[in-house]
This record gives C-alpha cells, structure tokens and sequence, in this order.
C-alpha cells in the first residue's frame, strides 16, 4: 500500500513539474545588459511606512524584485530569495522586493508566513515606468555595487542563475554567466 | 507494521497527494479554458479596428498597478478575479446587460499557465449565462505580447 502510495505521489509530481516546465519554458526571458546604466532611484513606503532609498544600498549588490502575492511563479521564488539572502547577507547581497499588489495587507500577511529576511515596498505604475514598464510578472534587476543594472530577467528565474550571478557580481565581475544569455 | 504506522502511512500520502494536486490545479487552471473560449491579441486588434465588428466590453481582470502603466484603449479596469472582491465587482458590473453581450476578459499579469485570474472570471461570467465570452491569451505577460507588439495602449485610470 505504500509503495502503491508513493508511486501515486512520485506520478502527480511528475506531472506537475512537467506542467510547471512547460508553461514556464516560453516566458523566462533574461537579458545581461551589455552597457549598464544607473538604476533609477526611487523612495517608498516599506511595510511598516518607512521610506525606502534605493541608492542607500549603493556599496552592496542588490537585486531587485517586482513581485506579487498573487502571482504564482512569483510565490514560488520567494523560498529560494530568501535563502539567497540568508546565505550571501555578509557578502554585501541585498534583495529587495517590489510589490505591485494593490495594497499592503496581503503583502504583510505573506510576508510572515513566508519569513521573509529582506525589505519589502509598495511599488507605484511610476516605479514600473522608471524601470521601462513592469507589465508581467515576476522582473527581477540585478544591480552592482556600483549601482548599475547588470541583468534583468523577465518570468520565474531558477535560483541558480541569479546565485551565479550575484556571486560574480560580488567578486567584481559585470554579473555574466555561463548561459551567456 | 501495526495500525497506526499504518494510518500515519496513509494520512501522509493523501495530504502529500492533496497539496500537490491543490497546488497544480491553481498554478495552471488558465491552462483549463478551452481554445474555443480563447481570442488571440492579433486576433482582437483586427476587430478592433474593424468598423464592422461589433465592439466589445473589454474588462481588464488582473493588478490595478498593471492596469495603470498600460492597458487596451477602453478597457475597464474591474481587480483581480482571483480575489472574492475582485468576482463581486466582476459580476456587479455585467449584471444588468444581456447575455449576449460580446465581453473580452483579459489580464496579463503572468505567463498564460500561470495568470491566476482569466479562469474564475470567465467561469463566472458562464455561471451567470454570458454566451459570447473570450479570453484573451497572453502567453508571458502583458508588456511582451501586447505592448511590445505595438499594439494600441492606454495608460492611467
């Protein structure tokens, strides 16, 4: 009966991480931006009001989340941030998420029950436009010490590209990698 | 084995079962409406143009953020369907037209697979006897296949 049961579990996961590749496959979209310019700056509200500065976390790699509670895919790379936060924090990494919901409760909700580790602000439509339009999610920009956008990715990234990434980019690398994408 | 490592057996597996399925059911259920319910953005762009063609509602059904840095000309903002107060307003707005009114539901917000919010709403609008109801398929997200398309674009309220 248990091998009947986990045969059951191994098949339905089967299937779910088939459905997850394939309706991921087409929309991940990554871009090493070959002349990186400033990251726009922006101050807003974080989850407890407090004004957020961009350019204070200059000095450190930051990458930048557009995210929301209801996008799934989105969801899914909040685990894999926050372990990315906890492991890379005295490196100088810092993850910053954007929250495009439309208010903060759900924002807040999510994030205890995600135990989230990293600053959480309430994006605007302006946050989006100054980041040349934040129309589909998740976006995440990676930023280096210098405060130049070195990649972005478009759709649910796997966690092991951002870490290459971040990882150079702390070294002093321009945040390339092996995908050459 | 005795009994109860038995029943601890069991309960394991149907939760492990259940969360997968719950999971896999919510992650895809756009992936659910049948093609024939579907309309693609070239699709509604020529009856757009079309002095022909009837006009539709086009209601926008995801993120007011989303909504406001760009949307389809004349489309009317209504917030996400996934949420109870998102199919409230949904339903309170298409009450009072006839059922045959020709309605475009559409979102963006994610890539098609994983949009959380076409579903419920084009079940609900069914639910309450809508007839000439599309869906929108945006396969990664608004920007990329509408926006990016050149396709006509509103901004704001």
């Amino acid at each position: 009966m248990i091998l009947r049961g986990f045969v059951l579990i191994l098949a339905v996961a089967g299937l779910y991480f088939a459905l997850r590749h394939h309706g991921a496959s087409d929309a991940v979209r990554a871009t090493r931006v070959r002349e990186p310019s400033l990251a726009p700056d922006f101050s807003l509200p974080n989850l407890k009001g407090q004004e957020l500065e961009l350019s204070s976390y200059r000095g450190k790699v930051v990458l930048l989340d557009f995210w929301a509670t209801w996008c799934v895919p989105c969801r899914e790379e909040i685990p894999h941030l926050v372990e990315l936060q906890n492991k890379y924090r005295d490196q100088g990494l810092q993850i910053i998420g954007v929250s495009m919901d439309d208010g903060p409760e759900p924002v807040r909700d999510f994030y205890q029950t995600f135990k989230m580790n990293y600053p959480v602000v309430m994006g605007t439509a302006r946050t989006g436009e100054l980041y040349g339009g934040v129309l589909g999610l998740p976006i995440a920009f990676l930023i280096g010490r210098d405060g130049r956008i070195n990649a972005k990715h478009i759709g649910a990234t796997d966690v092991s590209v951002f870490e290459k990434e971040i990882v150079n980019l702390m070294r002093g690398g321009d945040g390339s990698n092996s995908r050459g994408s | 084995m005795n009994f109860s490592c038995k029943l601890c057996s069991g309960l394991l597996i149907v939760g492990a079962v259940s969360i997968v399925l719950t999971s896999a059911v919510l992650a895809y259920q756009a992936a659910l409406i049948p093609s024939s319910r579907l309309i693609s953005p070239d699709g509604l762009v020529e009856i757009l143009k079309s002095a022909k063609s009837e006009t539709p509602l086009m209601i926008q059904v995801g993120s007011h953020v989303l909504y406001t840095q760009a949307h389809i000309p004349n489309s009317e903002y209504i917030g996400p369907a996934s949420s109870e107060s998102g199919l409230q307003a949904l339903r309170k707005r298409v009450e009072p037209l006839p059922r045959n009114t020709f309605i475009v539901l559409y979102c963006g917000c994610c890539p098609w697979s994983h949009c959380p919010n076409v579903k419920p709403a084009d079940d609900a609008l069914h639910a309450m006897g809508f007839t000439n109801v599309k869906v929108l398929y945006i396969a990664s997200n608004f920007g990329a296949d509408w926006v990016e398309k050149g396709y006509p674009v509103a901004k704001g309220d």
